[in-house]
């Protein structure tokens, strides 16, 4: 079998330098022994002839020069699935920590993926009703898709996608088997332990994995947590027929952690301190998402990420959006006026929503609605910023029914309950009512024939 | 005779060999077992640096490197048209079929298909005397698309052997020339070109001739010249992606190359999907039988996104030899800076702006210098249009990708985040967008649309640049305050952006719009305002011309007249003289 090596030649941090090393490669996965019983593990970061750069996927305390053996696995980081994984808990290295035992493997996977080929992908077209206005409506959220909540710190994102998860899972075909992955990245124990929770009290818990590198868990483990949770998605999806909903929470932590481990390899950085390969570790896991040809299941992926300083121009959101297929965001001053999901429409978007609506997935009227709700809602701002210079009173009647149309859109389609479930008439009909307020001839979005047809109605 | 070497180190997609062993720069090389196509970026007397166009995962010191003796190209040959190729060209759809949902490292697949013969008409004859680029047989392609066999450039003599008109593969031997110094050589239908070297020509002509796009904001107001460069800006979500779909399905150029480089995957799938089903209006045929597809999504090896780019300007090159008008749409072009980025960064060169190299801005203007209206080799005409979206961090157009692209193209199209918020598609802001090909391109529109062309284009301009100026005073204390002549201008704007500005990429009539139907919208508003502004003059208020529903049928005109019944703008010619004649008549 494999050789062992014994002491190191350099510690740095979460990096380690071997020398004398044979026969290593890019990407492989190490073990450590620490004092003949700790045991630790590794991947291979960097190779120079016979010198490897390891990444210790856990603290280096106690290690030093001389009490630690090296052992190379001769494979890259895997992970052994099977149906069992589903209602079972793992760390971000994929090892059960629920105290169930061990999963017996039906296959094992190398974690790190292969690019999925444009020409096998099926494009995505199927809606999932979450039951939230906000986003049927406006931004609606395709089976296949990724489509990250962009948030702050205090928001109510963890909230929100529990909701999505419940009552999108309840779904209208229940005859398909669905399934939830879930993967916690630096995350506060009372965040993991709240998904947890509703997970278990929608009943969904049995169908559910979920892969918990929480905040005091080492840095360089939390790197391999989301490849971990995409390789079980794409296993229950594309060999199990299910379609799965994966929740990545939250992915500034995972590029944080990169940054982290990027300095210390002393790596050159780009923007903000981050690795250029920034942009290239983010696609390789959004793009894990989709529908592959003639396979029945789907990876839909909702990853939430806590914009720096409510900072959508910041590195993380940034190349995120140049990713993925839409953003959900998030804004605080909703939040303040106490409006539940405080989700801003106008920077949110799905790209893959016109294809996946209209009077073949929803109703005919819905392309329209959301573009006027959108621009009419664009106009509520401009009649508010003039409003705080001119003060309301002086406002023009046009503008002062904006306001009106501004307030009701808040406080009636965007609002709603943490478990109410709007189907999607309802949705469009608070739209259509909303519309109401607004003088005919400004509904300009609307095709002449749809507005006689829901106007008046 | 090949050299070979041992890898030595492996960070990412670069490796370096120990020894000065004889390999050139640009050389393609095969990495370790797998033979992961690769290739030479640096040299030194002690080490050689090879950038991998695909994972490295599983690499091992000591593998061997393998030069293939010939700089990094394409192959060029009939098949290239419908297919749909990764940043090294090779056939991702093959390649599916061979291996499945996922693209597996190492595949070794031919690049154009080598059994299929194509139906060929030789157009020499023994005695000929033949040069660069010199047409040699013909191949009909697609329907749409008749492929031209060339001589290679640099290459000249006299036919000595033609074959017989038939069905041939893309390597049987087509003719046989000798050369001045006595050599024979044997042509097929394929031929090989280095990516990074431009296709030489005869010359370069002025651009005179619009891409025509039939979209009203691009047409109109910022036309981008045949043989033009044109960049288009934008943060996430303004629409980059769907303008270039825009243009890729109803510009009037023969060829389209669009290259997906470091977007997604599901984009590459819709264009592929939709452009299958797609007819083009113009001739007929399936919108994909003139267009070819570079895919090379975000998470496949960044140093094949950063050679895409090139890859997919060869085949424009190539095709533009043959005499025809190529687009290319470069998806993103930020992203190929990325990747330029990223590399350097591995090979720890001195970051210059943001991290990128000092090179980006040489780079750049290279890409886009590749452009251009040409005489060919072989006398016919041909162009090749770059339109590359840009992604600038944060959506802010001072970093250094947009500012450098600037320098280099000569139509700016920027995406405007406020418009997208509000769902103005395509969100071109008309304020911070030029286009320095209008005055090249004055004649062309005088000659084929009409002489009033321009001038309209200036007015409907002017009003708009009007309307913003209104608008700063409108932000301060309403519009309620404006006089009537100011409030008409601000109406008036408001019909441009709904009625002209913003149009439907999802509505039939809508989505592609002919010249001739552009300059009859802009005539009938710009003949509204006039009759709006005589009102205005005897003292009609602004209010008593709203009343009237006027406005709202000039702005659906783009939904209500079909583009082949422009007849019907004479109705709306007369309704504005009944609106002008009944308020004459009721208020005078």
């Amino acid at each position: 079998m494999a050789i062992e090596y014994l002491g190191l030649s350099e510690i740095n941090g979460p990096l380690i330098v071997l020398e004398g090393v044979q026969d290593a490669f890019y990407e492989e996965m190490v073990e450590f022994v620490v004092e003949g019983n700790r045991r630790k593990k590794g991947r291979i970061v960097a190779v120079d002839e016979d010198k490897a750069v390891i990444q210790v996927f856990d603290n280096t305390d106690e290690m030093s020069l001389k009490n630690t053996h090296t052992r190379l696995s001769g494979h890259p980081m895997e992970i052994g699935l099977s149906l069992e994984i589903l209602g079972r808990t793992f760390n971000g290295l994929g090892e059960p920590i629920d105290g169930l035992g061990k999963i017996e493997p039906e296959v094992v996977r190398d974690v790190n993926g292969l690019p999925l080929n444009p020409c096998t992908r099926e494009y995505p077209r199927n809606y999932i009703r979450t039951g939230v206005s906000a986003i049927d409506g406006l931004t609606t959220l395709i089976r296949g898709q990724k489509l990250p909540i962009f948030s702050g710190n205090g928001l109510p994102h963890d909230q929100l996608a529990a909701q999505i998860v419940e009552q999108a899972s309840l779904g209208d075909d229940s005859e398909e088997e669905f399934g939830i992955v879930f993967a916690a990245m630096g995350v506060k124990y009372d965040v993991a332990e709240f998904f947890r929770r509703k997970f278990e009290e929608s009943g969904v818990s049995s169908h559910v994995t979920m892969f918990l590198n929480l905040s005091n868990d080492p840095v360089a483990e939390r790197l391999i947590t989301p490849k971990m949770a995409l390789t079980a998605a794409e296993y229950l999806a594309f060999e199990k027929n299910m379609h799965i909903l994966v929740i990545l929470t939250d992915m500034t932590s995972y590029a944080e952690a990169m940054r982290e481990v990027s300095a210390s390899k002393g790596e050159i950085p780009s923007r903000k301190g981050y690795p250029g390969y920034l942009y290239s570790e983010l696609a390789t896991l959004y793009e894990r998402a989709g529908i592959v040809q003639g396979r029945e299941g789907s990876v839909t992926q909702i990853p939430i990420l806590t914009m720096p300083n409510d900072d959508i121009t910041h590195p993380i959101p940034d190349l995120t959006g140049y990713i993925t297929e839409g953003q959900i965001v998030l804004e605080r001053s909703l939040h303040q006026k106490n409006i539940y999901p405080p989700i801003n429409v106008l920077p949110s978007l799905s790209r893959l929503m016109k294809d996946g609506i209209g009077a073949a997935y929803t109703r005919e009227d819905h392309q329209d609605v959301a573009n006027q709700l959108f621009s009419s809602y664009a106009r509520v701002g401009e009649a508010r910023d003039l409003a705080s210079v001119i003060g309301e009173d002086e406002l023009s009647q046009t503008d002062k029914k904006y306001l009106e149309f501004g307030v009701g859109f808040e406080q009636e389609f965007v609002a709603q309950g943490v478990n109410e479930n709007r189907t999607i008439e309802e949705t469009l009909d608070i739209g259509w009512q909303l519309l109401h307020i607004l003088p005919k001839e400004e509904l300009d979005r609307i095709d002449t024939k749809i507005l006689e047809k829901y106007y008046d109605r | 005779m090949s050299v070979s070497g041992n890898i030595y180190g492996i960070n990412g997609p670069i490796i370096t060999i120990k020894g000065n062993l004889g390999f050139k720069m640009s050389e393609m090389v095969y990495v370790g077992k797998d033979r992961l196509v690769g290739e030479v970026i640096g040299l030194n007397k002690e080490e050689t640096t090879i950038q991998v166009f695909e994972e490295t995962t599983g690499l091992r010191p000591g593998e061997l490197v393998e030069g293939a003796g010939k700089a990094i190209s394409v192959t060029l040959a009939p098949g290239i048209i419908t297919n749909i190729f990764d940043g090294i060209e090779r056939p991702l759809q093959l390649i599916g079929e061979e291996n499945g949902a996922y693209i597996p490292r190492g595949v070794n697949v031919d690049l154009l298909d080598k059994d299929k013969k194509w139906e060929t008409t030789i157009c020499v004859k023994p005695e000929d005397v033949v040069g660069g680029g010199s047409v040699i047989a013909e191949v009909p392609e697609t329907p749409a698309i008749l492929h031209k066999i060339m001589v290679p450039p640099e290459m000249d003599g006299t036919v000595v052997w033609a074959a017989e008109n038939g069905m041939y593969t893309i390597e049987e031997p087509l003719v046989r020339i000798q050369r001045a110094d006595g050599i024979q050589e044997t042509l097929t239908m394929t031929q090989q070109w280095p990516i990074r070297i431009p296709r030489p020509i005869q010359k370069r002509y002025p651009a005179d001739r619009p891409l025509v796009t039939g979209q009203r904001i691009l047409d109109t107001l910022f036309p981008i010249a045949k043989g033009g460069t044109a960049a288009i800006p934008g943060g996430f979500g303004t629409g980059k992606t769907m303008t270039q779909h825009q243009l890729a399905k109803w510009s009037d150029a023969d060829i389209i190359i669009y290259i997906g480089c470091g977007e997604r995957g599901n984009e590459m799938t819709n264009v592929l999907e939709e452009f299958s089903q797609l007819v083009d209006p113009k001739t007929g045929n399936l919108l994909m039988d003139r267009t070819t597809l570079i895919a090379n999504t975000s998470n496949m090896p960044v140093a094949a996104r950063e050679a895409s780019i090139y890859t997919g300007l060869t085949l424009a090159e190539y095709y533009r030899d043959m005499g025809y008008h190529v687009a290319i749409m470069a998806d993103s072009t930020s992203r190929w800076a990325e990747a330029l980025r990223e590399l350097s960064g591995r090979l720890e060169e001195m970051p210059a702006e943001e991290g990128f190299p000092a090179y980006l801005a040489s780079r750049l203007s290279a890409f886009y210098e590749r452009a251009g209206y040409v005489e060919n080799l072989n006398g016919t005409d041909g162009s090749v249009t770059i339109i590359g979206a840009v992604s600038p961090q944060g959506g802010d157009f001072s970093e250094p990708v947009t500012q450098n692209t600037k320098r280099f193209v000569r139509c700016f199209l920027a995406l405007d985040k406020a418009l997208a918020y509000a769902r103005h598609y395509p969100a071109i802001n008309w304020l911070t967008s030029y286009t320095e090909y209008l005055g090249d391109l004055e004649n062309w529109y005088g000659a084929n649309v009409g002489a009033d062309f321009i001038p309209c284009r200036n007015e409907l301009l002017n009003i708009l640049t009007t309307e913003s100026r209104l608008n700063e005073i409108v932000k301060l204390i309403g519009s309620d305050v404006l006089p009537d002549d100011q409030k008409l201008i601000l109406e008036i704007a408001r019909v441009i952006r709904l009625g002209f500005l913003q149009q439907n990429a999802f509505h039939a009539e809508d989505t592609f719009v002919p010249m001739e139907k552009q300059l009859q919208m802009m005539k009938v508003i710009l003949y509204l305002y006039e009759k709006c502004r005589d009102l205005i003059n005897i003292g009609m208020p602004m209010a008593m011309l709203r009343e009237n529903r006027i406005f709202e049928k000039i702005i659906s005109i783009k939904y209500d007249v079909p583009n082949k019944e422009l007849h019907k703008f004479e109705e709306y010619r007369q309704m504005i003289d009944e609106f002008y004649q009944g308020l004459l008549q009721t208020n005078a």
